[in-house]
């Protein structure tokens, strides 16, 4: 990773710091800046409120000119988050033809911030998860309250 | 130079090309005999022979340039403009020519400056320059030595600013739609702009590229998607027609592929219908998967076979009963006309009533056809396989008793001729599962039969011992030829029958539930 590269990740951390998001906290290590680890606390006015997630930002080596590639470590019930080991989200500016190098992460917070109070279902990454939120929305704030119980306490 | 000639010649066939897919013709695919001026003129043009081939024409990169540039110095003097700038409209208006026109004499000022070719941007062209306390939003500089932006304003060093179009264009494969960085802007960067900003194997690649999103963007071409081929298509089949013709074409690299949707040729079967098999067998497979089983029980003796040849004509080793291994009925049975192997019988007597009844009866239809594609997907693997080994041993044999490799060049014909009737044959399948009963559907059943058999009797000869082989040329290129033969009947019937709006195809409304 380019000096300049390393010089703008810091510079984003420094600016998270003075504008923090509520409810997120970022563990930042000088000696691996390119992989920030993220406590995010479910939105109270959102199903996952009460929940405690932790995510992984990681910074590719074409950062900024690439996006960086964000993952859920704690399982969730949601449609733009892969059911998966992986965790994964691929959405709005996370995506590579969406992403443009003056973005910046904390635009990326605000977005899964957002998406945790609204998820996206016409963007979704997972159908079925997506269907139950569009079609039976009962029934989706049950299995999501459910698994905040089960894999985010 | 000595192309002067190939010039002039392709320029009438382009002209006469455009014209084509101008005019609302709908039925200029196809088998369009009448048309001899068409045949005669353009040796370049494959003319179609048989009801189910389209015209088409291979074009390696070279042509393409030449296409491109035949149209730019076309357009260039009616535009008035130099041919850089009119290369610059066309792919702006992802070369659709009328539509340039159309804008360009109606709003000419307002084009030129949509497509960054304005009075103003001559006068004052795009430029580097330092802009004093600057700092670069992209990598946090303070005042770069140099900066760049266009006309939206959008400021970055010019180190970010090449970085950035380096990964657009070398990472990502873009080129005549590469966004300004700036966040949420969507002006294009214009090619001054990247000439300014990118040199050397960039540019080249660009160029590169530039030449790609002409194919793309002509409705006529597309790409052969075989791995490594440079070659691309011309057809006038379009879209809309879909439904009606199935364009397969022959890359010269060798690939088969279907025009309309990319996918390796799947004739008779349009691609509505299999992309929608494709999507119900995946969704099914679960299902469906015990039947890709290679070992099944001797319907008289119950001992176990393994299938290890493509053809289905089994005899059991125990007992010696022949059977067929998609229906395990009696072998012999199957060349007679009362025999259906192929055909799913409804079964009309007692009637589905209720909803369990009625998927168990749509269930046993669909795995019907599909055990049948399946069967003979696997099959054409299997036949190869087979071939591929009788090849080896074959050589072998040429090298022990001096046969002259000319002489097994028919094992070789009989391998492609069997690999291309089954994969008509698979398709005759997703085809008869969507297809609605009436009389023509006899006629579909009895041509699928026939080519069935034909290629199960031309299989079962590769199971020979490879000693006898030489001795059966002659049967073998027979039965090679009749193989090919029937399955030009089959494919002749139906592409006229699918044309004339015949067959219904079931493929807009769910069958079952
Ligand atoms: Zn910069
Ligand atoms: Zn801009
Ligand atoms: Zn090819
Ligand atoms: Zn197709
Ligand atoms: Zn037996
Ligand atoms: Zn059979």
């Amino acid at each position: 990773m380019s000096t300049g590269a390393k010089k703008r990740i810091l510079r984003e951390y420094a600016e998270c710091q003075n504008d923090p998001l509520p409810g997120v906290k970022i563990n930042f290590d000088e000696q691996n800046m390119t992989k920030w680890e993220i406590l995010m606390d479910g939105p109270d006015q959102s199903v996952y409120a009460g929940g405690h997630y932790k995510l992984e930002i990681n910074f590719p080596n074409e950062y900024p000119f690439k996006p960086p590639v964000v993952s859920f470590k704690t399982k969730i019930y949601h449609p733009n988050v892969s059911n998966d080991d992986k965790g994964s989200m691929c959405l709005g500016l996370l995506r590579p033809e969406e992403w443009k190098p003056p973005n910046k992460v904390i635009s990326v917070l605000h977005l899964i911030r957002n998406l945790l109070i609204e998820p996206n279902p016409d963007d979704a990454i997972e159908l079925s998860i997506a269907n139950d939120y569009k079609t039976n929305r009962a029934e989706f704030d049950k299995t999501a309250k459910d698994w905040v119980k089960r894999y985010a306490k | 130079m000595d192309s002067e000639d190939e010039f002039n010649s392709s320029q009438v066939s382009e002209d006469e090309f455009m014209m084509d897919a101008d005019s609302d013709a709908e039925d200029d695919y196809g088998v369009d005999h009448d048309d001899v001026g068409f045949e005669s003129q353009h040796t370049d043009i494959k003319p179609a022979k048989h009801a189910y081939e389209v015209d088409f024409k291979v074009c390696s990169p070279e042509d393409i340039e030449a296409q491109q540039a035949r149209q730019v110095a076309d357009t260039s003097s009616l535009l008035e403009q130099p041919p850089e700038a009119t290369a610059i409209l066309f792919r702006h208006f992802r070369w659709n020519k009328e539509r340039l026109i159309d804008k360009y004499m109606d709003n000419r000022d307002a084009v030129l400056e949509a497509a960054g070719l304005s009075e103003e941007a001559a006068s004052s062209p795009p430029r580097i320059e330092k802009v004093p306390g600057f700092v670069c939003d992209i990598c946090c500089d303070e005042d770069p030595e140099e900066t760049f932006a266009m006309k939206c304003g959008h400021r970055f060093c010019v180190d970010c600013y090449k970085q950035y179009l380096r990964t657009k264009i070398k990472d990502e494969g873009e080129a005549a739609r590469i966004r300004c960085p700036g966040d949420g802007c969507n002006k294009i960067v214009d090619s001054k702009s990247l000439n300014l900003l990118i040199t050397g194997d960039l540019k080249e690649r660009y160029d590169e590229l530039l030449t790609r999103t002409y194919v793309d963007d002509k409705e006529n071409l597309k790409w052969c998607p075989a791995p490594e081929c440079v070659y691309a298509i011309d057809c006038k089949v379009r879209d809309k027609e879909l439904m009606r013709v199935v364009p397969t074409v022959h890359c010269d690299c060798g690939h088969d592929f279907c025009f309309g949707c990319t996918l390796d040729d799947h004739q008779p079967a349009p691609c509505a219908l299999v992309k929608k098999w494709l999507k119900k067998c995946a969704d099914d497979s679960e299902t469906a998967n015990w039947i890709s089983a290679h070992t099944k029980e001797c319907p008289k003796c119950h001992s176990t076979i393994e299938k290890n040849g493509g053809c289905n004509h089994m005899t059991c080793r125990k007992c010696r009963h022949e059977f067929c291994w998609m229906c395990m009925g009696i072998w012999s049975e199957h060349g007679t006309s009362w025999y259906n192997c192929n055909r799913y019988e409804e079964k009309s007597g007692h009637e589905a009533r209720d909803a369990q009844a009625k998927s168990r009866q749509a269930l046993e239809r669909y795995l019907h056809y599909y055990q049948r594609y399946a069967n003979h997907e696997q099959s054409a693997k299997l036949d190869k396989d087979i071939y591929l080994k009788t090849e080896k041993k074959m050589q072998q044999l040429q090298n022990t008793t001096g046969m002259s490799w000319i002489e097994v060049q028919f094992l070789d014909s009989a391998s492609q001729a069997l690999q291309q009737c089954r994969r008509t044959l698979k398709w005759t399948y997703a085809f008869a599962y969507y297809l609605a009963r009436n009389n023509l559907t006899q006629i579909f059943e009895d041509n699928q039969k026939d080519l069935e058999m034909a290629v199960e009797n031309l299989s079962e000869m590769f199971e020979k011992p490879v000693d006898q082989l030489q001795g059966l040329k002659v049967e073998m290129m027979d039965k090679t030829a009749y193989c090919t033969k029937r399955r030009i009947i089959l494919l002749d019937d139906t592409a006229v029958n699918l044309r004339e709006g015949m067959l219904d195809l079931d493929v807009i409304h769910e069958r079952e539930c």
